[in-house]
């Protein structure tokens, strides 16, 4: 393997790694506040590059206005999912709530199924995208090189608001906490409602820039990345946000990686996150970066 | 013990359900009688995943994966070594199974033994998780075999999956299997095994503290509900005469959960209800998937407007039924009359209403 194809492969690695971490955040964060795994984090995920190919193909928006609308519809549903599926079980057994998030999957995925169409949708990519860049003799699409860009971007904006802002002071209390946080005046159904907003929308960006890296849309197409990114979240230690990075990397890198060095696996491809999880979840329950908590009796 | 009067009713009930039997599988055309026989498979199906999810409180979703396993074991048992040679055209079959040719019954047995085997393999390292972590990994496993079984061409024959399955499944049989399902189950549960394991559903630290071994229960249901998901599964392959892996993702999990959730978690009588009632509505419901004039625009035939509805009914059931139809508890004979009487009685006062029955939990038979 030359110098120049390992490069390429790494360049591809990085820009899969970067989504899933995209993605992996919303799951850390919601289950950080709710315990809960939001299935239905892959479909928004796909709702939004949907409504970008809509508003572009459709409504004949330019690019970065029909992005923008598309994150905010996207946002949108994911904080009515919170109040349709999870919010009247706030206070049932885990179980219950994990139904009607499977529940809640499979109903936005079928319902793409007739809204959209079970064929696949071509992306137009926009040629801001779509420019066939050469850097050190290495060809890359423009966007596989944006994709880390925008991800760190958007990052640092969320890394921000948790950590500097007071809604995100609240953010960590109720995760910590729900009751003591409510007797400290902080209104916790509108801080989980927030922190839906705030996962949906990074869904959203990984969705959008997915369309444009794999421009093939199908209504099915959130449901293996929304389990791979919710191993990387806990791959990475779930409920951290750095954690879902660092898992979203590994993971991207990992795939990417034994199928350039091991083609005779890349029918496996889809096994390898499963593969993962387990070894961590044996070897290390709380994941690469969390912190172990003993069980309360 | 059973009391006389129940040993006779049960007695009774059988009789009149193998004459039923006998009675539907003679008059029922081709196509509802397909569904009748599924219905019995789905009963097998979400009694066992009602064991593990319902019984011991183990949140597990790789049922699928179990199905899968038995459905190609027993299709590779019974298949004839020509038709195997006709399914596999792109790489040879290895040689162990090319000329192997079992009757039904054995290649059933084999189907659960092996999942169960299988079952028995990831419980071991899983089990030790918990909850959402639990889920995800049987997940995880469940789609890690369904993976497998699309590359390994010479064994499973891949993406391709077999066909020409010999079509042994009848009435008697899937009914039969529901059947003794439904009597291993009752006892099961009323065992010292089925109690402890409604003790570690309820209460994981306090069963412990009773001396109860957690890991050997969980394994134990583990294990017991991968056989019996093996036998439905190669039921099934024997009933739709062909098998690929996509028949077997996540989707496959999700009814059976669906029908468990609707009948009541934990609750035999629940899960054979939900069975019946979810096999048939699904039956039922692709009229949706059909064309639909709505006047202005025609609807094209989407197949995916039955699981719209179906998806929301199971939220729906969640959100504001959850116990589902039945709750925790059983169908006895002793709450049948309980019923009786307290319409009677309610027929005589007037306008007084008729309270709930409330029944204990897990009666005999």
């Amino acid at each position: 393997m030359t110098m120049q194809l390992f490069f390429q492969h790494l360049a591809n690695g990085l820009s899969l790694g970067s989504l899933y971490a995209l993605i992996a955040i919303g799951y850390t964060m919601v289950y950080g506040i709710l315990r809960l795994i939001n299935f239905a984090h892959g479909e928004i995920f796909m709702i939004g590059a949907y409504m970008a190919f809509y508003l572009m193909s459709l409504f004949f928006l330019p690019w970065f206005a029909a992005f923008v609308v598309a994150l905010g519809i996207t946002c949108l549903l994911g904080v009515g999912v919170e109040r349709v599926a999870y919010r009247p079980l706030r206070d049932h057994p885990r179980i219950s709530v994990m139904i009607s998030a499977i529940g809640a999957s499979f109903f936005i995925q079928n319902l793409a199924i007739v809204l959209f169409g079970g064929r696949p949708k071509t992306m137009s990519v926009p040629p801001v995208f779509g420019r066939v860049m050469t850097i050190g003799g290495i060809k890359i699409v423009s966007i596989t090189f944006l994709i880390p860009v925008i991800t760190f971007i958007a990052l640092a904006v969320l890394l921000f608001i948790v950590n500097k802002t007071k809604t995100g002071m609240a953010m960590r209390a109720v995760s910590t906490d729900h009751e003591t946080a409510r007797l400290m005046a902080i209104d916790v159904d509108k801080i989980i409602s927030i922190t839906f907003a705030i996962g949906s929308t990074l869904a959203a960006i990984g969705g959008i820039m997915w369309g444009l890296k794999y421009p093939q849309l199908l209504p099915v197409m959130g449901l293996v990345p929304g389990l791979k990114c919710f191993i990387a979240a806990v791959v990475g230690g779930i409920g951290n946000i750095k954690g879902a990075v660092l898992g979203g990397f590994l993971l991207g890198l990992m795939e990417i990686m034994i199928i350039a060095f091991l083609p005779a696996l890349s029918g496996y491809r889809d096994a390898f996150a499963f593969i993962l999880l387990i070894v961590i979840l044996l070897v290390r329950p709380s994941g690469l970066l969390g912190t172990a908590k003993g069980e309360k009796v | 013990m059973m009391k006389k009067r129940d040993l006779y009713l049960t007695l009774g009930a059988l009789l009149f359900g193998v004459l039923l039997l006998a009675l539907l599988d003679a008059r029922l055309p081709a196509y509802p009688k397909r569904i009748f026989i599924l219905a019995g498979i789905y009963v097998t199906l979400a009694l066992s995943l009602n064991l593990i999810n319902g019984f011991t409180g183990l949140f597990t979703l790789g049922h699928a994966g179990f199905m899968a396993v038995g459905a190609y074991t027993c299709a590779l048992l019974t298949m004839s070594p020509e038709l195997k040679e006709m399914n596999f055209f792109l790489e040879p079959i290895v040689p162990f199974l090319a000329n192997i040719q079992l009757p039904f019954l054995p290649a059933l047995i084999i189907a659960g033994i092996v999942a169960g085997i299988i079952g028995f393999l990831i419980a071991a390292p899983v089990l030790r998780l918990r909850d959402d972590y639990l889920a995800i990994a049987t997940l995880g496993f469940g789609e890690i075999i369904r993976i497998v079984f699309t590359n390994t061409q010479s064994l499973t024959n891949g993406a391709l999956g077999l066909k020409g399955l010999p079509r042994y499944t009848n009435v008697w049989w899937s009914w039969g299997l529901a059947a003794i399902t439904v009597f291993f189950m009752v006892n099961l549960i009323n065992s010292s095994y089925g109690k402890a394991f409604k003790a570690i559903r309820e209460d994981e630290v306090a069963a412990e503290a009773m001396g109860i071994s957690l890991f050997r229960h969980k394994v134990i249901s583990f294990t017991i509900g991968s056989v019996i998901a093996g036998i439905g599964g190669a039921m099934m392959g024997h009933l739709l005469g062909a098998i690929d892996p996509l028949m077997f993702r996540f989707l496959m999990t999700f009814n059976i959960l669906l029908i468990v959730v609707l009948g009541g978690i934990g609750s035999i009588t629940g899960s054979v209800i939900g069975a019946l009632i979810v096999t048939i509505t699904m039956e039922a419901l692709r009229v949706l998937d059909g064309n639909i004039d709505l006047g202005f625009m025609v609807i094209q035939g989407k197949p995916g407007m039955r699981m719209v509805i179906f998806s929301a009914l199971l939220m729906a059931v969640v959100i504001f039924y959850q116990k589902g139809l039945m709750g925790h508890n059983e169908f006895t004979w002793d709450n049948l009359f309980g019923l009786a009487k307290k319409a009677a009685r309610a027929l005589k006062t007037r306008g007084k209403p008729a309270g709930t029955s409330d029944s204990g939990e897990g009666g005999g038979q």
